[in-house]
């Protein structure tokens, strides 16, 4: 297994990488509440930022909506813990159902009536407010005024019930991080990952050499459907309060799409390096402002949507292929 | 010799133009056969009909005995047909490597051994030094070719050549050429191609069908095929007969 | 429930729905001859309507009238942003102009919340709550208004595609980008004076819907995804589409708001862009591409 793995990655890089990793686990020591939130808020947004990059990176298809995904996980988990005292960890197995169902089903209506390209995003968007505006009259989950998970006490951290310190979610969300780059590391090297990018590169080239691209196509959604369903999961027993208005919002779908095509889509530190630079600096954005005595909401965004330009115009590819180009680590990375 | 493939009274219309008019031929195993014909005679249509672009309007087309027209292209692919497009489509990102090894993947499910399919069909096609290349990158004969490798890569019966000789040079062509024969002398490929250039046709072909607006008019063999008077007349103009 | 009140709900939604119309048919033009989707199309009418807010509150401006000069300040901000920043994506794949949208659609919203603050603001001109009899109908003047304003302006927009030279030579870069060119056309500059129409329809637009309806900053996406419904509904590249489209989505919404609750106005609007996806993609006037 570690001998298939390190395969492509040649010595320097593999040595950055356990470097980093290290660092990464005795950070807690080092670090301060504040900083743990803000390496928690990287590594949520590296993680989703490799789920979605399957869909898009990987296969080519631009999904705007894939905050459906996160609420469908949060609420299914959220729910079955505070009325039936069920763990999350199980309760995950019912969340990646459901949204491997909603997956299937908007793919499969999506494909079988041959909606592409930006009437496929659209077609994304709709489901997803569809969910918010559905779930906002659910009164059963408490509708728009919210759903709360029974906060318990914080000096202790259970993990099977994830009610607990920050420190925890900071291994948690580590550990989710870790685990998506090693998954798709094997998916992208494997028959699967070489349709994928068959079917991203040229769909009908793909199926003039036998690639059944509706199955495929289905199976990259249903993939990144299910892991993103991991990441609801974590918002809801992280923030403890779950708000159609936020969890489904079309700004949670478009803030999950930054890191991946910020760090360079289709590869596999893309979304990671993404996740570091934008978070890492819109965060020293915020605290400078707030030391300047100066708190502007929407600073952060605006800030998010200049990086946005600067690399969809500078370097289309991402910084990632620019900078493993530079440090020349060259492995094969997509 | 036994027929591969068999086409029976096919035909397709576009919104009123008659592409293809029932047309029918068959091919034998282990042949090479050309189809040639003035620009808009349908030749690709009927191309795409066989690989499964899309489905004939009425007619059959039989493959090894099982009919196949209805399916889609990967399906047909399955079967063991593979196909080059007149303008090529490499996958451009990825490497010639990685392009041929896509196909193998289609008969190989573990990505070593399509890779080390790849690699022979690479030396046959003399792309293996080339390829860690980004396939975007390749020369027109390069990629003509690396079109070829992916084809072949899938272990088709038979080869569907659009045009492959478009934009070679003689001495290119003259390269394709006898790789084509020794694909179809080695394993018995049988081959099926749409050429402009006459002189692939004459030193490939064993059996030639000329089509005309949509339809057949001539088979046979080569130097036949070429004196024939209806055949000068559709290329050069009735006047000039 | 009487016909009457349904009769009045489905004018008010007429109304409302030419607005959005018109809105919506700033975006097929963009569209139609640039092929771009303008992602910040939302974001550009919460723009426009903040203008006639601001407008309003400081010299006391009808938003009507302000109509001209708010459509003027969206022409030159449609045409600078595609002269300098989207006419070099034409070639690039179609997400990245897609993401580059986005990215100025974030910025615009943003940059509202800033300004502005996240209150909603109004326009409360001296005819607000004055209403016109017809009959059985009760219509709100500011709707009236509003809506035949959006007639007169789609009008002036029809009759500068058909009857003048620029317009024809706009309508031929949409048909046929290459042979535009050969025939001398300034692309890029044609293009920068669509997308800048486009941008003057929404600024009218928006000079309208502050009339009727109040504006905070991250109102931008739900407009822009309802102009897009409206003109996938009314067909992609069709004038008239987007104003058909808008009326109906108008109608449909403004009664299933009646029938069921007005929250739930969304999911009809979703429903239908999802059937019409699927089974209609080209709208009602599109043509099959």
């Amino acid at each position: 297994m570690i001998a298939r793995l390190a395969e492509n990655v040649s010595p320097r890089a593999a040595t950055a990488l356990v470097l980093l990793l290290l660092a990464l686990l005795v950070a807690p020591w080092f670090a301060n509440d504040y900083l743990l939130t803000v390496l928690i808020l990287i590594f949520y947004f590296a993680y989703t930022g490799q789920a979605w990059n399957i869909m898009m990176g990987f296969t080519g298809q631009l999904s705007l909506g894939h905050a459906i995904y996160i609420g469908l996980g949060a609420y299914t988990t959220a729910v079955l813990f505070s009325f039936s005292g069920i763990s999350p960890w199980l309760g995950s197995f019912a969340a990646i159902l459901v949204t491997v169902l909603c997956g299937a089903m908007i793919g499969f209506l999506a494909f079988r009536f041959r909606v592409s390209g930006v009437y496929f995003a659209i077609l994304t968007i709709a489901f997803a407010e569809f969910a918010r505006i559905g779930f906002d009259h659910l009164s059963y989950v408490g509708g728009s005024a919210g759903f709360f998970l029974p906060v318990a006490n914080y000096t202790q951290s259970d993990l099977w019930t994830l009610r607990g310190k920050p420190i925890m979610f900071y291994y948690l969300s580590l550990g989710m991080t870790v685990a998506a780059v090693v998954m798709c590391h094997i998916m992208i090297s494997s028959r699967l990952g070489y349709f994928w990018l068959a079917i991203r590169e040229d769909e009908e080239a793909a199926r003039a050499v036998g690639i059944n691209t509706f199955r495929y196509k289905l199976i990259a959604v249903v993939i990144s459907a299910a892991m993103t369903s991991l990441a609801g999961v974590f918002f809801a027993f992280y923030y403890n309060n779950l708000f159609p208005e936020e969890v489904f919002s079309i700004n949670r779908s478009i803030e999950l799409i930054l890191a991946p095509i910020f760090g360079g889509l289709g590869t596999l530190f893309g979304p990671i390096l993404g996740a570091f630079m934008l978070t890492g600096l819109a965060e020293t954005l915020t605290t400078t402002l707030a030391a300047l005595g100066v708190d502007v909401p929407g600073a952060k965004q605006v800030f998010y949507g200049i990086c946005l330009l600067l690399v969809i115009t500078v370097l289309p590819d991402g910084v990632w292929p620019w900078l493993y180009r530079r440090l020349g680590l060259a492995g094969r990375c997509e | 010799m036994s027929t591969l493939l068999s086409i029976d009274g096919i035909s397709k219309r576009f919104r009123g133009l008659v592409a293809v008019d029932r047309l029918s031929f068959q091919v034998d195993q282990g042949d090479i056969f050309a189809v040639i014909g003035p620009n808009g005679a349908g030749k690709t249509t009927l191309f795409n009909m066989i690989a499964g672009v899309f489905s004939p309007d009425g007619g059959t087309i039989v493959l090894s005995g099982e009919r196949i027209n209805g399916l889609s292209p990967d399906q047909i692919c399955h079967r063991g047909v593979g196909r080059t497009f007149q303008i090529v489509r490499p996958f451009p990102a990825l490497s010639v490597e990685d392009n041929v090894i896509v196909a193998a993947l289609l008969h190989r499910h573990l990505v070593p051994d399509a890779r080390a399919h790849a690699g022979e069909v690479l030396r046959q096609l003399y792309l293996y030094d080339k390829r860690a290349q980004r396939a975007s990158g390749l020369t027109l004969p390069d990629r003509k070719r690396l079109e070829l490798a992916r084809a072949l890569a899938t272990d088709p019966k038979l080869l569907l050549l659009d045009e492959v000789m478009a934009g070679l040079r003689p001495t290119e062509t003259d390269r394709m050429v006898s790789i084509l024969k020794e694909l179809n002398r080695s394993r018995g490929l049988t081959i099926l191609l749409i050429e402009h250039v006459m002189r692939a046709v004459m030193a490939l072909a064993a059996r030639v069908l000329v089509m005309h607006h949509g339809a057949a008019i001539a088979e046979g063999a080569p130097d036949q095929v070429v004196r024939d008077r209806a055949v000068i007349e559709s290329y050069l103009g009735a006047e000039t007969v | 429930m009487s016909t009457d009140i349904y009769l009045n709900v489905a004018v008010s939604g007429v109304l409302t729905g030419l607005v959005y119309g018109l809105m919506a048919l700033g975006l097929s033009v963009i569209f139609g001859v640039i092929r771009v989707v303008n992602f910040a199309h939302g974001e550009m009418t919460t723009v426009a309507m903040y203008l006639a807010v601001v407008l309003f509150a400081t010299l006391g401006l009808d938003p009507l009238l302000m109509m001209v000069p708010i459509a003027g300040v969206l022409f030159v901000f449609g045409y600078a942003l595609q002269r300098w920043l989207i006419n070099p994506f034409i070639n690039r794949p179609e997400h990245s102009q897609f993401i580059l949208l986005v990215a100025v659609a974030i910025i615009l919203a943003n940059g509202l919340l800033i300004v502005f603050g996240p209150d909603a603001r109004s326009v409360q001109t001296s005819y607000a709550f004055d209403s016109f009899m017809i009959g059985p109908l009760i219509v709100d003047a500011t709707k009236a208004f509003a809506g035949l304003a959006a007639i007169a302006v789609a009008a002036a927009l029809f009759a500068f595609f058909r009857l003048t030279q620029l317009g024809t030579a706009i309508r031929a870069c949409a048909d046929n980008y290459t042979g535009a060119q050969v025939i001398g056309l300034n692309v890029p500059r044609l293009y920068a004076l669509t997308f800048g129409l486009g941008a003057a329809c929404v600024g009218a637009a928006g000079a309208m819907l502050a009339l009727v309806t109040d504006v905070t900053p991250p109102l931008g996406p739900s407009f822009t995804l309802l102009a897009f419904v409206i003109v996938i509904v009314g067909g992609l590249g069709s004038m008239p589409g987007a104003l058909a489209g808008g009326i109906l989505i108008g109608v449909i919404a403004a009664l299933a708001g009646l029938l069921y609750t007005p929250s739930a106005k969304g999911m009809f609007v979703f429903a239908i862009l999802v059937l019409v996806l699927l089974f209609r993609p080209q709208g009602i006037f599109g043509r099959r591409a």
